[in-house]
């Protein structure tokens, strides 16, 4: 399956199905990321309930440096 | 002698901004905020490199300043919103700098858009701090947007040219009632001073800060040159002219006449 991963069409690793599942998988730093679902912003406690599906777009944010 | 400056209905303790981008090392940025004592301080908001693992600016800045995410990114007034509403939504508060740029070469601000994402955004409840093209009409049409204040740039962002844009900068403080806070451009201390006596009500510092070869030490000059711009503000300078006046008095002088 594939889904749309910070603007990039990107295959869904296997066994992959909720958003808890993915960052989990990728091993990123849970706490400070925000999570975009089709536009929307997924909180934390609602990634284990989102089941990803066919081109779905999901950006991965986190704020950085700037001015 | 109280002089406060209160955005968004808070009381800021001081009129040095900072911008947390290009520091050698994140971990230079609680000093440098103890240094300087700032407490408003900007951070921006990107996709992550999914392939590596990075660590989050927001840990660095300590729990009691303000953090302001900018809109750097946004190409038109609709990514601003979207930004900003990310930001807020991901606990920042809702402080935000609104930064439209579509120009690459000096990343001039795109004052049309920036007025439409702080109407949008000012209605949403924001505290919205745009920042702009020293114009005077662009200005009055932010505040009629609702913005907090207004944030006139004195160079092109990173330059350090420091207040090219003075006499236009000059011309806001005059004629807008809300705060005038000179963001980007300023290279030096002196230059910070500088837009603080002409009245501004606080300048935003990043690259001047952040490249210098001791960052904690320039914010600490930064910080005491805001103090003293400010306080020489509050002082009234006296007139300037063009002719010598004698600072001790003509008469008395030891000569035979």
């Amino acid at each position: 399956m594939f889904i749309i991963l910070n603007g990039k069409i990107t295959k869904l690793p296997n066994g992959c199905i909720t958003i808890n599942d993915l960052v989990k998988r990728k091993k990123w730093n849970q706490g400070s990321l925000i999570v975009e679902y089709n536009n929307q912003l997924a909180k934390k406690d609602a990634w284990p309930s989102i089941i990803l599906k066919e081109n779905d777009r999901l950006e991965i944010l986190k704020f950085v440096g700037g001015g | 002698m109280i002089d406060s400056l209160v955005i968004g209905g808070r009381e800021i303790s001081s009129r040095l901004f900072l911008g947390t981008g290009k520091f050698p090392s994140n971990r230079l940025i609680p000093e440098v905020v103890a240094a300087s004592g700032v407490q408003v301080v900007t951070v921006a908001l990107r996709r992550v490199d999914l392939d590596f693992e990075e660590e989050n600016i927001a840990a660095y800045v300590p729990g009691d300043c303000i953090l302001m995410p900018n809109t750097s990114g946004a190409r038109n007034a609709e990514e601003a919103v979207r930004i900003a509403r990310l930001a807020k939504a991901a606990g920042c508060g809702n402080w935000v700098k609104i930064e439209v740029i579509t120009d690459n070469r000096y990343l001039l601000p795109d004052n049309y858009e920036t007025i439409k994402a702080t109407e949008i955004l000012a209605a949403e409840g924001f505290t919205v701090l745009p920042y702009m093209s020293p114009d005077l009409m662009a200005a009055k049409r932010l505040a009629e947007a609702g913005a907090a204040a207004v944030m006139p740039l004195g160079a092109p962002i990173g330059s350090n040219r420091g207040l090219r844009t003075k006499e236009m900068i000059r011309i806001l403080i005059e004629e807008i009632s809300l705060p005038v806070i000179v963001d980007a451009g300023i290279g030096r201390p002196s230059e910070a001073a500088a837009a603080m006596e002409m009245g501004a009500a606080a300048v935003l510092v990043n690259t001047a800060i952040a490249t210098a070869s001791d960052p904690v030490a320039m914010a600490r000059a930064f910080g005491r040159a805001v103090e003293a711009g400010r306080t020489a503000y509050l002082a009234g300078p006296g007139e300037t002219r063009q002719y010598a006046s004698a600072s001790s008095p003509l008469t008395g002088f030891l000569r035979d006449e």
